[in-house]
């Protein structure tokens, strides 16, 4: 059947596409997309045990982590424009401000 | 009165610091000069008022019976010092008072002192009128009074010896009075220098005293010798030394050959000076020493003889340069030196009350005849000169009368007072057991060589023909009242003052009387030597007679035949030369003595320039190179080692400088990996 290890590695999976694309993309608006499917593979990971250990902890923490994914989201967006609004690029590369 | 003997010493010197130290005050706050009326009132008041004291002390002194005629007070203990160990094992504490001591041997010095003192201060009023620097000079003057009195009311060597230097000391001051003059400043230290060397020998002589009598104190020191001694030392021992020593001193300070040169240069001081310090006063402290410490000298016949025959050689020597010297103070002076030479064969031979006689006269007629001098010098505006002087009688009669005084005091003639005390010097030197017929011989000598020149001073200055410059009829007039008084007071004294000390075939030796126990402690040889009065008035005849050749002779070569002395001089050239030139000691002196000591600092001042200095200086150098050394080790090394460590850091931070890209993504690579890592350490360590 479909038991716990076939969601956890579809997590795994989701969440390594998201981590290569923070750290390949070079478009600001991609890098937070990127970790929304790391957040979101979290999610998918949290609620898989939640069914396999029947707590709700898990569902419950999930929901925690998609309210707190939205704020961040929108906070990141918002310094994204600040960022555009000053630089006039939306490439990573780009912006080495803090270079030593 | 004797309860203020204090004030006797301590007068002078409120005159001094009123005078001088104010004086001085107002000079720097105002620029102008002291008033001299003030001046002169409070240097004349202060010594006349210590006249009075000593007049007031003395006669208390008087109402006492002899033997019980000594006043002794301390003022206050001076050196409070510890014990010492002296030459017979015994300890002794170096404890010196300031004390005074007031005897009949002192008594007398202070009323000659302040006497005498007083009037030639009265004179300096008159004669330094003119100058600016009229209240220095009575400050020095009142100064020397002070180290006069303290010198001759002392109770102790030590304190004697204050005086002592402090009369040297304004010896220096007042001979240099004139500063512009650089004769004066020589003469002044010439002066200063070789009383030195005598007071050399003094201190040997005090260190000596206390270390044999672990005391300095005079009643003390004289009653040990007099326990210790009960014979005169028969060899030469400790207390020969003493009393040599001593003497170097008194040698030094009453300019007995070879230390008297510098009496004749000190005549570069004011005549008053001359009249006051090197006559009457300062010359005369050797002596009074010498008398004052009669019983270590009584008990060293050896160095007597020696006192004796320096004395008696001076006296000779000091009148043949007399006899020819054209300067009338210089006359005087070396007729000082040759009559200090009699009061010091007087004290060889023993006879200490009659030297000190001599002193007292000596004192007046002395001090009479340079105050005359100097009214003769300022009447013809400083001419000392006696060839330009001449026929000044009609000018100047009181000052020729009264100096006629002097002269006749001198010379010896019966009747004034030089006539009792040399005559008691020369009877004493042939009659006493100490003394000798060469001695009482060569005294007549230079009693008929003291007329002569007296005389020749007097005829030159006074009488024959004019030489004086005349500028355009203004003649010379005689001095101011202020100065013909003293002279005319000093006249008086000239004859009077003989009369306390009849020879005994005339009447009673007051003076002898009254001094006699002051000299207890000295030694009495049971032989008295002659007594015999018939050989006495032989002795003294033989004596006026010399006396009257010497004048005889003066009256015919300067008045009568002047050009005679043309003629002799012509004739005894040679002769003529080294006397009027005295002899080219002062030459001698400075061969042998003071160019060799001007080569021994010249010497001393290369090896100062050279090798105090090149140390010196070569330390410097030293610092300067350590100095520059140690900069360039900073520089080079310390620095450097600085700007390494820098430039480690430097690269360092290049290199790690490359991780802070800036870019946030690579970061996060970075964060990923270090995660890995993480998870794969505890995925192989954990398990």
């Amino acid at each position: 059947m479909v038991g716990a290890s076939h969601y956890l590695i579809l997590s795994t999976v989701v969440f390594s596409i998201g981590v290569i694309g923070v750290l390949t993309r070079r478009n600001v608006i991609i890098i937070f997309m990127s970790i929304e499917l790391m957040l979101n593979a979290v999610n998918l990971n949290l609620v898989a045990f939640s069914d396999h250990l029947q707590d709700l902890s898990g569902q419950v923490f999930a929901v925690f982590v998609i309210t707190v994914a939205a704020a961040e989201a929108a906070v990141g967006l918002g310094l994204v424009i600040c960022l555009f609004r000053n630089k006039e690029t939306v490439n990573v590369d780009e912006i080495d401000l803090m270079r030593g | 009165m004797l309860d203020y003997l204090w004030l006797i010493p301590l007068c002078p010197l409120l005159g001094f610091v009123i005078n001088g130290l104010f004086g001085v005050w107002i000079r720097r706050r105002t620029g102008q000069f002291p008033p001299k009326r003030i001046v002169a009132a409070i240097a004349c008041g202060t010594i006349l008022l210590a006249f009075l004291v000593s007049l007031g002390c003395f006669l208390d002194l008087l109402q006492e019976d002899p033997e019980h005629r000594v006043y002794e007070t301390n003022l206050f203990t001076w050196i409070p010092g510890g014990a010492i160990r002296t030459a017979s094992g015994e300890s002794a504490v170096l404890l010196v008072e300031w004390g005074l001591q007031l005897d009949q041997l002192s008594a007398l010095m202070i009323l000659v002192v302040t006497g005498v003192g007083f009037l030639i201060h009265l004179y300096s009023i008159g004669y330094m009128w003119e100058e600016d620097g009229f209240y220095r000079y009575f400050a020095y003057l009142n100064l020397f009074m002070f180290m006069m009195l303290t010198l001759v009311l002392a109770n102790n060597f030590l304190l004697m010896f204050v005086g002592w230097e402090g009369v040297g000391l304004c010896s220096y001051l007042l001979i240099g009075y004139y500063i512009q003059k650089k004769s004066a400043g020589d003469a002044a230290k010439k002066a200063f220098v070789v009383n030195r060397i005598g007071d050399f020998g003094f201190v040997l002589g005090i260190l000596m005293i206390f270390t044999y009598f672990g005391t300095l104190d005079f009643t003390e020191v004289f009653e040990k010798v007099a326990s210790l001694y009960p014979q005169p030392e028969a060899l030469w021992g400790p207390l020969c030394w003493i009393a040599l020593l001593l003497f170097i001193g008194a040698t030094g300070k009453s300019a007995q050959v070879p230390l008297y040169v510098w009496l004749p240069d000190a005549m570069e001081g004011p005549t008053p000076v001359s009249a006051l310090i090197h006559a009457a006063t300062m010359v005369t402290a050797g002596v009074y020493m010498i008398a004052r410490s009669s019983a270590i000298y009584s008990r060293a016949p050896d160095v007597m003889l020696i006192v004796a025959t320096v004395g008696i050689f001076t006296a000779l020597f000091a009148a043949s340069i007399a006899l020819f010297q054209s300067d009338i103070k210089k006359v005087l002076a070396y007729s000082t030196v040759s009559q200090l030479g009699y009061m010091v064969t007087a004290m060889g031979v023993g006879a200490v009350s009659a030297g000190v006689f001599h002193l007292a006269t000596h004192a007046f007629f002395k001090a009479l005849l340079f105050l005359g001098s100097g009214s003769v010098i300022l009447a013809l505006h400083h001419e000392q000169d006696m060839t330009k002087m001449g026929g000044l009688k009609k000018y100047l009669p009181t000052t020729c009368w009264t100096m006629w005084v002097g002269t006749l005091a001198i010379a010896g003639v019966p009747g004034l007072a030089g006539f009792f005390s040399k005559d008691e010097i020369l009877w004493r030197a042939y009659s006493l057991p100490q003394g000798h017929f060469i001695i009482w011989f060569l005294g007549v000598l230079v009693a008929g060589m003291t007329a002569f020149y007296m005389f020749r001073m007097m005829f030159l200055t006074f009488h024959g023909k004019e030489q004086h410059a005349s500028d355009s009829g203004h003649h010379p007039h005689e001095s101011p009242r202020v100065m013909i008084v003293p002279l005319m007071i000093l006249a008086v004294g000239s004859i009077l003052v003989g009369y306390l000390g009849l020879p005994a075939w005339l009447g009673p030796n007051l003076l002898e009387e009254f001094l006699e126990p002051a000299f207890h402690t000295a030694y009495r040889p049971l032989d008295e030597g002659h007594h015999s009065h018939s050989l006495e008035i032989l002795l003294t005849v033989v004596s006026v007679a010399v006396a009257g050749l010497g004048i005889f002779l003066a009256y015919f070569f300067f008045l009568a035949q002047p050009s005679r002395t043309d003629q002799l001089r012509e004739r005894f050239q040679t002769l003529y030369r080294w006397v009027y030139n005295k002899y080219y000691v002062d030459e001698l002196y400075d061969t042998l003595i003071v160019n060799r000591c001007k080569n021994l600092g010249s010497v001393l001042s290369i090896f100062d320039h050279y090798v105090v200095d090149g140390i010196i200086n070569g330390s410097a150098a030293l610092t300067r190179f350590t100095a520059r050394t140690s900069g360039l080790v900073d520089t080079h090394i310390v620095d450097r080692l600085v700007n390494l460590v820098a430039e480690i850091v430097e690269y360092f931070s290049s290199v790690f400088r490359r991780i802070q890209t800036g870019l946030v993504q690579r970061y996060f690579l970075a964060f990923v990996l270090g995660v890995i890592f993480v998870i794969g350490f505890y995925l192989y360590s954990g398990v």
